[in-house]
């Protein structure tokens, strides 16, 4: 199991691995009582929303956009076809949380977004499931049937006169489609790539319906919220920092895995629970929300705490909550390169700006690594960056620049090293035994 | 073109959307007819497209920009390896230069004798498995020190 510790949880209290992902025992954790509690009490739709608000649940895919308010942006007297749908494409290196969510508690995943569709009168949704974890959209497919079953989805939910349909989409790698707008081009059978804003997904979504679209782990915890009540929940966390989260902790640690702990817990718990570093060695540096997100320094993160507030604090972002943790044998030039290689293998090739630019950024950073960087190249791809950033249609531009940036802004003297000397300042056979593929045990 | 079965799997995925809506079938139509066929023939992806009522370019560009799907024949076992960030730094790199020298073939490459072949992955979602790889699309495999990878290589017979 991936899930390996906990403070206070909520998403992954009582959960079993593989043994209890099943309709009754999430029934047996409390499943479904706070949809039995909203359809038999009739709970207006403003108010489940304004319980969302009250939170301060702020979306856990990235953007950190806050949930109650998102939804509220929903045209809830609309008459036609709205829909919810689900974020699970997850592909941002270094987050692996959702995948542990829907292996794990699909019900939480199922019961979040049928309140959400309840609130916001939506009558079908859709899950988009990441293209590479195929058991995954399996389960979830098998956690939909014993939901219909039982008669959670489908027409006249427990009696209540409510209809809502729930159906699983299988994405087939792109890292894009996490893009909400290249997820709904996705979902209508083309090629994904984003759409311009405005017109925003409630207005004009999937099909051209009003659809709001929200992450997995925003969905999971919903239920909670219901039941907690939305002030409990934000007490949980911090203030404007509602809630427990799950991290995705990788790289150079002894127990890389899931965690959830409280917004607010110390940077320096949470790498504790992961075991420490990896070899007793030395934290170099730490991407804090996942590969878009700027690098922080070891010593900056060692006094963050994990929350929306104090990352952005110490310049980077708390992103979707994956915490890619780096030591001393990293070379700081080859991260940056095999990102930057992701970021160009990826853009979909909608604008200029970030079709050549992540080339060139990779490009650059290529013939620095292997040698042949130039006295320039440092200053050509600051500039490169500023003429990606706010240039294009959606954010995997600046998703491109930003580890450019504070790669370069961090350790200039390491990129600078490469370029004066053709080689890194770590030597390549500490960088190896860095990564304990020879020495590993499992 | 596609058997029975194919047809009735992708049936099952048309009837997920609106009625007017087929074409959002056409991701996992083209999944179910890879599965069948190896790999991404043109004529699969037309036939995909006329089963869908729509246009063949339009069925020619999803195929192209989701990079699970093959358009050019593969090995019976295609290995895709992550080496993003996240798994490099837990061995990712490592455990593709391992599987190279195991088979003697360079990523996008296929053993002689056809059975397996070779890609680099981009994030698979899995990092906190890492070195992590996935068979034929479908199948994840984590934590791949060398002799699980051994015992992989064995298997795919």
């Amino acid at each position: 199991m991936a899930i390996l510790g906990a403070i206070n949880p909520m998403l992954t209290a009582g959960l079993d691995g593989d043994k209890a992902w099943h309709l009754a025992d999430y029934v047996k954790r409390g499943g479904y009582a706070a949809l039995r509690r909203i359809l038999e009490q009739k709970i207006a739709q403003g108010d489940v929303i304004n319980e969302v608000k009250k939170s301060v649940l702020r979306g856990r895919g990235g953007a950190g956009f806050p949930t109650g308010l998102k939804w509220s942006f929903m045209p809830r007297s609309f008459p036609g076809d709205k829909y919810v749908v689900c974020n699970s494409d997850e592909g941002e290196p270094g987050t692996f949380k959702d995948r542990d969510i829907l292996r794990y508690d699909p019900h939480s995943v199922i019961e979040g977004m049928i309140i959400a569709a309840y609130a916001m009168g939506a009558g079908r949704g859709y899950n988009y499931i990441h293209g590479e974890v195929w058991d995954i959209y399996q389960r979830f497919e098998e956690a939909l049937a014993e939901a219909r079953a039982a008669g959670l989805i489908g027409k006249d939910i427990l009696g209540s006169g409510f209809d809502f349909e729930l159906f699983a989409h299988h994405g087939y790698g792109a890292y894009i489609c996490g893009e909400e707008t290249a997820l709904l081009e996705s979902i209508e059978g083309k090629k994904g790539q984003p759409r311009f804003k405005p017109p925003f997904p409630a207005s004009f979504g999937l099909y051209g319906k009003p659809t709001t679209i929200n992450n997995t782990e925003t969905f999971a915890s919903i239920p909670y919220i219901i039941n907690l009540g939305g002030e409990s929940y934000l007490n949980a966390g911090k203030p404007n920092n509602g809630g427990t989260k799950l991290f995705s902790v990788s790289g150079h640690v002894n127990r890389p895995g899931n965690y959830e702990i409280p917004l607010g817990t110390p940077f320096a718990s949470l790498l504790e629970m992961a075991g420490g570093m990896r070899g007793g060695r030395k934290l170099k540096a730490c991407i804090p929300g996942g590969s878009s997100a700027p690098v922080v320094p070891a010593a900056q993160m060692m006094d963050c705490t994990m929350d929306y507030d104090s990352i952005s604090k110490a310049g980077s972002m708390l992103g979707s909550g994956a915490v890619i943790v780096m030591d001393e044998t990293t070379c700081m030039v080859r991260a940056l390169e095999r990102l930057s290689f992701f970021y160009y293998e990826e853009s979909c090739g909608q604008c200029t700006p970030c079709r050549e630019g992540t080339n060139w950024l990779y490009k650059i950073v290529h013939r620095i690594e292997h040698g042949q960087g130039r006295p320039d190249d440092l200053d050509l791809l600051g500039s490169v960056t500023t003429n990606i950033m706010g240039r294009t249609i959606c954010a995997l531009g600046d998703a491109a620049s930003m580890p450019v940036q504070s790669f370069i802004k961090h350790f200039r003297d390491e990129f600078a090293y490469h370029i004066d000397n053709k080689k890194c300042l770590v030597p390549v056979d500490v960088q190896r035994a860095g990564s304990g593929f020879f020495t590993a045990t499992v | 073109m596609l058997s029975a079965e194919s047809l009735q799997r992708i049936d099952r995925e048309i009837a997920k959307y609106p009625a007017d809506q087929r074409q959002s079938a056409v991701m996992a139509a083209l999944a179910i007819a890879q599965e069948e066929k190896g790999w991404l023939p043109g004529e699969a992806i037309e036939f995909v497209a006329e089963y869908l009522g729509m246009p063949p370019i339009a069925a020619f560009e999803v195929a192209t920009f989701y990079n699970m799907y093959d358009l050019r024949p593969v090995g019976k076992y295609k290995v895709t390896v992550c080496t993003n960030l996240p798994c490099m730094l837990s061995g990712g790199v490592d455990a593709g230069e391992y599987l190279k020298k195991k088979l003697g073939i360079d990523y996008n490459e296929t053993t002689a004798d056809g059975l397996i072949t070779l890609k680099e992955g981009e994030c698979m979602g899995a990092c906190g498995d890492a070195p992590v790889m996935i068979v034929n699309n479908r199948r994840m495999c984590s934590w791949m020190n060398p002799e699980q990878i051994d015992k992989l290589l064995a298997e795919l017979k």
